[in-house]
């Protein structure tokens, strides 16, 4: 652990313990100062955990922690934020019913006044601007309006926003999850040259290709501890990945080659964007794994959710022949029921097949969440503990379970892999493999390029409708780029 | 990761259409009321005159304060059903206390103004919902009212009939005080800085929190505001009707509620509009008796039938912002 030059936080022994489940066990971190640190692990590592220790919102059980030099007693937020603390939380934490200006002027206590609002908003515009160059964002936009992805921007440009107090260390949480590709670059280059202003910055990320771009020092946490810390450039993905305990790499080139030729199998949809004006349309039959690319809020939503009300009997210019599931991206506002158990939620999508004569028989609908949690490993002990005991990602295996342990013949993915662990992924990637080579469809909605390498074929969207149609021999992540920034034609 | 790119992308939704849409989102309270008053001048053209409107809206001031009253709980997503019997109780306290002994008068509205503040300290520390803190509270002020004034009677002070009474020039009262009451509340809720705080606390709590606000003072401040105009409401009312009675604001819990989801308020997300929910109460005042007397309905027969305008009225509501969201 060799930090240059002078450390700005250091955490010396610091434990959590949630009952009995220990968050950290002991975690020994250093941060330096004007320094890009990256910290990767699986879901439940513990990086989330530390995450709130640093920002003062949970309190160690056990540990000193130092800041520039002066042993910190009675963390809070607030003493974190006078010494220049910020954090971009994972799940957002914007008000909804506010306004970007507003929610700028939340953060900061010191914009008061006649003309306070004025000042937020250009505060936050300004900032916005020096991030994402055409953002398309305006300070008096309610953030309800929002896309995600812009939503996103607001609040990691709004971490950046100085007024009183300076920004000294910067925690960025999975802050591209819910951004394209290319505003996540944007964020990126930006974050450099805030390290080389001086400001010093924890960078958490599943992606471990930006990790290994942008930082200077990585460490890897793994069941409340750190198991490894070293120099980003001594690191590639297989080491990563090794180091945190994770499925043998190989497995993700495992799918190579072998192009199936379309139109032998039935038909089960076909689509055509609202917006389309040339006759391109999305064509999916029986087996295949549909990939829906583009910038991040393109239509490409939209068309799942065309083809999910046509399944349901509505009308328009969609055919589907089968049944359909939908896997929700936005797993906390469309997915789960918070205050249901797993095995609820995984029977929701069955409640037909799962019904004895007149109630729902509990002893079918246990059965089916108990197959589905060895089938797809959800890590609990009980499939009738409440849905929220799970993590992020096993959360998501559940939503991924109530799909295919359905009738539906048809799978609709909403971008459903944000914020999930490498493990977990590669693990869904295997069982969604395996259930189209049954005869499921899958249409797979995705802002991470690396997916589209499971797809059969590729259609890439631009304002709302389809701009290129690429087969699997044809995709590659620059074509994909290119369409994406294409007219449509 | 991606190669960088020049070009940047493009704006899904261009802002111009953005702001049509929250204009709409506005211009739904003053349309519902527009249809009421054009019904009402359709007929009876007579009633559209200084005297009319003074006549018809006088009861809507103690309404859209108690409106008001109700949309500050709801911005923080509470409810409160206790605020009828609030009402009524500073009714109670206006027409003898204040008139008799107004020291004694004032701290005691003062302090139910406190009480409202400890009430919203309660709900937070000890997270309890507060439909079942004030339902409770609905029988405490209720019982406080019958000690009170066991029979109804009692007097309003002189200067609270002289405030009433107002004939300004042009401008019937009402109106002037339904202005008065919208802006102070529209820049107290939605342009000061601390009111973001007390939206933003409805919208999303942990946010709040973790920017460093304490929810604790905001719940207070909030239930404090409700309090305030609950007891503006109490005199209002007294000043008009000149004595009290024990009941005298039992109707209001609903039609609080009503008016500030009728001005295009939200019961979760502190999504209000203090302009809105005024002209939800005018529109509430004006549908519940002026318009159903011009359409000869029975006395027997009005509380049914205000429900049914209720229910008409708010379900073009929906239905319009359905349509919004559709487009």
């Amino acid at each position: 652990m060799i930090v240059a030059g002078p450390k700005l936080v250091e955490l010396d022994g610091v434990e959590k313990h949630f009952g009995a489940v220990r968050a950290l066990d002991g975690v020994n971190l250093i941060v330096g100062q004007g320094e890009c640190l990256g910290l990767v692990g699986h879901n439940g590592a513990g990086k989330s955990t530390l995450m709130h220790i640093l920002t003062g919102t949970a309190s160690p059980d056990r540990g000193r922690m130092t800041f520039a030099g002066e042993e910190q007693a009675g963390y809070s937020p607030g003493q974190a934020k006078r010494l220049g603390v910020r954090c971009v939380f994972q799940e957002l934490s914007l008000c909804p019913n506010l306004t970007v200006a507003e929610n700028a002027r939340v953060f900061h206590p010191g914009l008061t006044g006649l003309n306070w609002r004025r000042t937020a908003g250009a505060l936050i515009i300004d900032k916005l601007d020096a991030i994402f160059p055409g953002h398309g964002i305006g300070a008096s936009d309610l953030v309800q309006d929002l896309a995600i992805g812009r939503r996103q921007m607001v609040e990691v440009a709004r971490a950046f926003t100085v007024t009183d107090e300076p920004v000294r260390l910067i925690i960025l949480d999975e802050p591209t999850s819910s951004l394209d590709a290319h505003s996540a670059r944007q964020l990126l280059d930006f974050t450099r040259r805030a390290v080389a202003g001086g400001v010093s910055c924890i960078f958490i990320s599943h992606l471990l290709g930006e990790v290994l771009d942008i930082c200077d020092r990585i460490v890897v946490m793994r069941d409340g501890r750190t198991v490894a810390d070293a120099e980003a450039r001594t690191f590639d993905r297989d080491k990563l990945v090794a180091a945190m305990g994770g499925v043998d790499a190989q497995v993700r080139e495992a799918r190579a080659g072998t192009t199936p030729v379309r139109g032998h199998s039935p038909l089960r949809v076909r689509a055509r964007p609202r917006r389309q004006t040339s006759t391109a349309e999305l064509v999916a039959h029986e087996g295949e794994v549909i990939g829906l690319a583009g910038l991040a809020g393109h239509g490409q939503t939209d068309l799942l959710l065309a083809i999910y009300a046509a399944a349901l009997g509505g009308r328009g210019n969609v055919e589907v022949t089968a049944t359909v599931a939908l896997v929700a991206g936005d797993r906390q506002a469309d997915g789960i029921f918070p205050l249901w158990s797993i095995a609820e939620n995984i029977g929701v999508r069955s409640l037909a097949r799962l019904r004895g004569r007149l109630l729902i028989s509990r002893r079918r609908e246990d059965a089916l969440a108990n197959f589905w949690r060895g089938k797809i490993g959800i890590r609990t002990p009980d499939v009738h503990d409440n849905i929220l005991s799970l993590s992020g990602g096993n959360q998501q295996k559940v939503l991924f379970a109530r799909a295919l342990g359905s009738d539906a013949r048809i799978v609709l993915m909403d971008d459903p892999m944000r914020g999930v662990d490498v493990g977990t992924k590669l693990e869904v990637y295997g069982l969604i493999r395996e259930e189209a080579a049954s005869g499921r469809t899958f249409l797979w909605y995705t802002t991470e390029a690396d997916e589209l390498k499971h797809c059969d074929h590729v259609y890439v969207f631009r304002n709302g409708a389809i701009v290129a149609d690429l087969t699997r021999g044809e995709l590659t992540e620059e074509r994909v780029i290119q369409s994406s920034f294409e007219e449509a034609s | 990761m991606a190669v960088p790119i020049a070009a940047s992308p493009p704006a899904s939704q261009a802002p111009g259409r953005l702001d049509l849409r929250r204009l709409l989102r506005a211009l739904l309270p003053a349309l519902s009321l527009a249809l009421v008053l054009l019904a009402i001048a359709w007929l009876n053209p007579r009633a559209i005159s200084y005297f009319g409107f003074t006549l018809m809206l006088n009861l809507a001031i103690p309404i859209a304060l108690a409106t008001i009253a109700q949309m500050f709980v709801i911005a923080g997503n509470d409810l409160d059903l206790s605020i009828g019997a609030f009402v009524g109780f500073v009714g109670c306290v206006a027409a003898t206390w204040l008139r008799e002994t107004p020291l004694i008068g004032v701290l005691v509205l003062l302090g139910c103004i406190a009480v409202y503040a400890a009430l919203g300290a309660l709900i937070h520390l000890r997270n309890l919902p507060s439909i079942v803190v004030t339902l409770g509270m609905s029988f405490v002020w209720q019982g406080l009212a019958i000690l009170l004034l066991p029979k109804p009677g009692g007097k309003a002070p002189d200067w609270l009939l002289a405030i009433m009474g107002v004939k300004p020039p042009f401008i019937p009262f009402p109106i002037l005080a339904a202005l008065v009451i919208a802006v102070v509340a529209y820049v107290g809720l939605m342009r000061t800085s601390y009111g973001t705080i007390l939206r933003g606390s409805g919208g999303n709590a942990v946010a709040i929190g973790r920017a460093g606000w304490s929810l604790l003072k905001a719940k207070m401040a909030l239930f404090a505001c409700t309090g305030l105009f609950g007891v503006l409401s109490g005199l209002a009312l007294i000043g008009i009707t000149t004595s009290a009675d024990a009941n005298i604001g039992n109707g209001y819990t609903l039609l609080s509620i009503a008016g500030v989801i009728l001005g295009g308020g939200e019961f979760v997300g502190g999504r209000v509009s203090p302009i809105g929910a005024v002209i939800g109460a005018l529109t509430l005042a004006l549908a519940a008796s002026p318009l159903l007397t011009f359409m000869r309905i029975p006395p027997d027969w009005q509380v049914a039938a205000n429900g049914a305008i209720l229910i008409v009225v708010l379900a073009a509501r929906v239905l319009i912002s359905r349509k919004d969201v559709e487009r």
